[in-house]
């Protein structure tokens, strides 16, 4: 594999890095949703990469699930659930975004040291792919523990489903890609179909998780 | 011949479930519904009960073993029981209108598609089939948790939902992190995520990605184990679903999880020059069994308490399991079994307490063995089962665990007997009041509804007073598969 080649996919790779860090720091819902949007066609594009390097066209299929599923039809349908629910305002976190930010850099440090020399024996094509790969997911983490509301949980799910992804389409054929990225697919659309059917139940006046915990059987 | 009876018996194991479930979900009478769930589940027990004397070949995607049998058929077991008492379980909910027939029909879908789910994820050969199917059987359960719609019902399914998709998620990077070790040895493709290959050729494995990939998958599906501190959704989702569920949960599905632990760590005994496994389940069972333990105590509901103890047995086991060798794998397989009979009978129990009470409080729930005299005293017998005190199997494979670390790590077993005589001292201050207390109420229940519970019941007696040659036999010969 030519070095040109080996750029473009650690390029792309690192683009999602950069992206879930754009995500860390959003402080409004729709620009939420549009980072994210980005950060799913970054991952197509990161996977079609690595669909024609390795010469596996299933993982082409990936790639545009990953384009059309994530890229498109979950956040047009989180907007308008967002328009219809009314929370187009700010979005409340646990920690300030500054201590975040620097949290979050933490963690890629750890990513890359935990996975460089664990992976010596692979190419490094696959060794920075899965250290690319950890720091989206641990950033994913990041941002579910640091946000309070529920959409913006759940983008940080799915954040962190596509730094699994993008770990599974660098794994050198690796079978079942196309079938667990489309179980993850199902399980986020279930998610968000749940998140309108609070709604739609009207049991909750907010979706915020806070309100949720009052409901909890242990405050009785 | 054999062979093709156990083919037959694979595919009623598997197909027998998911046909099941889109049957159930186009019959809209409950009563047919239900009487085809036993029925289904019956059946699907036989099947599971066959492949302990008939096993077809392996494949690449699925596998039947000495290991998953014991699994496979103490799950159907508790899935046909729990099948029976949800019969009679709904018709009340119903009654009170918690549940629509319309809802029921859903439940019963979902009730055989969890079997399927749990029955293929025991069965399959396949790291990434097994991820799959651990994951269907998540998203089954988190529907069934949240069935009442009611805000707790609610919250504890999106608690239960995101958390248990965090630790699928990290259960799939460690799968990934397993495929990638091993197709340096074994090749690409399928053949590096079949498990038989995988442990078969584990010694050749990079050791640091093994280490790295445990670590990933000992916290995710030790999610869904229910092991502190990743434990958090587990009381809700068994204190706000339907009761059946949570027998389910706590008979079936921690133990799914558990025996995909279990694979994988069979993957790291293999290679010499790994972390050793069992440390950290030791570790992680025993903050589970001691924090699980001072729960107890402070619990105000009683599906939730039951549920705190859940969370301290799966910690024994795990412990067990941590431990390795003959005896203590033999204790860790006896608990699992005892525990899923015992824990089920006692939410069958407390599914009609909570019924008969109309609630789940442990302060408005008094004197049972008065009001209710046969529920009252099954379940005082299940708790004296459950906290592992004789002639029950609990105590006869706490007290196997017990003497085999004494043995091996003293300071252990003694953290070990003060775990458990915390959690044996908190559930009998509770089941006091709950038993013996002061009331004037009466309650009428037939008796047949409680056959499931005392059938559980005394099978643990049975097995705590004497346990038959061929069954220790057998699972000798799986503890010692087990390392």
């Amino acid at each position: 594999m030519s070095p040109l080649q080996t750029d473009i996919a650690h390029l792309l790779a690192g683009s999602m890095v950069l992206m879930s860090f754009l995500l860390l720091y959003q402080d409004r819902m729709f620009a939420l949703l549009n980072v994210f949007a980005l950060h799913a066609c970054v991952l197509a594009c990161s996977v079609g990469w690595q669909a024609y390097q390795q010469r596996a066209p299933h993982l082409f299929i990936t790639a545009l699930i990953a384009l059309v599923f994530k890229g498109v039809i979950i956040p047009v349908a989180l907007r308008r659930i967002v328009v219809q629910l009314g929370i187009h305002r700010t979005i409340e976190t646990v920690v300030s975004i500054g201590p975040t930010m620097l949290f979050g850099i933490a963690l890629v440090g750890l990513s890359i040291v935990v996975m460089l020399p664990v992976t010596q024996a692979e190419g490094a094509f696959v060794r920075e792919d899965l250290a690319f790969a950890l720091s989206v997911v641990l950033l994913g983490f990041l941002m579910m523990v640091t946000r309070r509301n529920a959409v913006s949980q759940v983008i940080g799910f799915m954040s962190l489903e596509n730094g699994l992804v993008l770990a599974a389409s660098g794994a050198r054929g690796m079978p079942l890609v196309v079938e667990i990225s489309v179980g993850f697919s199902v399980l986020i659309a279930f998610i968000v179909v749940g998140i309108f059917l609070f709604r739609i139940r009207e049991r909750f006046d907010t979706v915020d998780l806070q309100a949720l915990d009052m409901s909890r059987g242990e405050s009785m | 011949v054999s062979a093709t009876v156990g083919q037959m018996a694979l595919a009623g194991l598997l197909g027998i479930p998911a046909f099941g479930a889109l049957l159930l979900a186009a019959i809209p009478r409950y009563r047919i519904a239900a009487a085809l769930n036993v029925t289904l589940c019956a059946l699907t027990l036989a099947s599971a009960a066959a492949l302990y004397w008939q096993r077809p070949e392996p494949s690449l995607y699925l596998l039947v073993d000495d290991v998953n049998t014991v699994f496979l058929f103490v799950g159907s077991l508790v899935g046909f029981s729990t099948s029976v008492f949800s019969a009679g379980y709904i018709a009340h909910e119903l009654q009170t209108r918690r549940l629509k027939p319309r809802d029921l029909r859903f439940y019963h879908a979902m009730y055989q598609m969890l079997m399927f789910a749990m029955n293929l994820a025991l069965v399959s050969n396949n790291i990434g089939l097994m991820w799959v199917a651990i994951e269907l059987a998540t998203l089954t359960t988190v529907m069934m948790v949240g069935i009442y719609r009611t805000n707790a019902a609610l919250e504890a399914a999106w608690k239960y939902f995101i958390l248990g998709s965090v630790g699928i998620a990290l259960a799939l990077f460690g799968t990934i992190l397993v495929y990638l070790a091993a197709q340096e040895r074994l090749g690409q493709g399928m053949l590096a995520m079949a498990w038989d290959r995988i442990v078969a050729r584990s010694d050749s494995f990079d050791p640091s990605l093994l280490n790295l990939s445990f670590v990933f998958l000992l916290l995710g599906y030790g999610t869904k184990v229910g092991l502190v501190p990743v434990h958090a959704w587990l009381p809700d989702a068994h204190a706000e679903g339907p009761t059946p569920i949570s027998a389910v949960l706590s008979g079936l599905l921690l133990n799914v999880a558990l025996f995909a632990l279990l694979r994988f760590k069979l993957i790291m005994a293999g290679n010499p020059h790994v972390l050793s496994p069992g440390p950290m389940m030791v570790t992680m069972g025993l903050a589970s069994l001691v924090f699980a333990g001072f729960m107890i105590y402070r619990r105000r509901d009683i599906k939730r308490m039951f549920a705190y103890s859940s969370i301290e047995h799966m910690g024994i086991i795990t412990l067990a399991f941590g431990l390795g060798g003959p005896l203590a794998s033999f204790a860790g397989l006896l608990h699992m079994t005892m525990h899923s009979l015992t824990k089920s009978a006692i939410f069958f129990g407390v599914g009609y307490i909570s019924q008969l009470e109309g609630t789940q409080r442990i302060a408005d729930i008094r004197g049972l063995t008065s009001s209710q005299p046969l529920l009252g005293w099954l379940l005082v017998v299940s708790c004296v089962a459950i906290a592992g005190l004789p002639p029950f199997g609990v105590f006869t494979s706490e007290f196997l665990l017990v003497t085999s670390t004494f043995a091996r790590a003293p300071w252990l077993a003694i953290l070990l007997v003060i775990g458990l005589l915390i959690a044996f001292s908190a559930l009998a201050t509770r089941l006091h009041g709950l038993a013996f207390g002061d009331t004037d109420k009466q309650h009428a229940l037939s008796a047949w509804r409680l056959a499931p519970m005392t059938l559980h019941l005394l099978l643990v007696a049975a097995a705590g007073v004497y346990l038959p040659a061929p069954i220790v036999a057998w699972f000798r010969h799986v503890a010692s598969q087990l390392g």
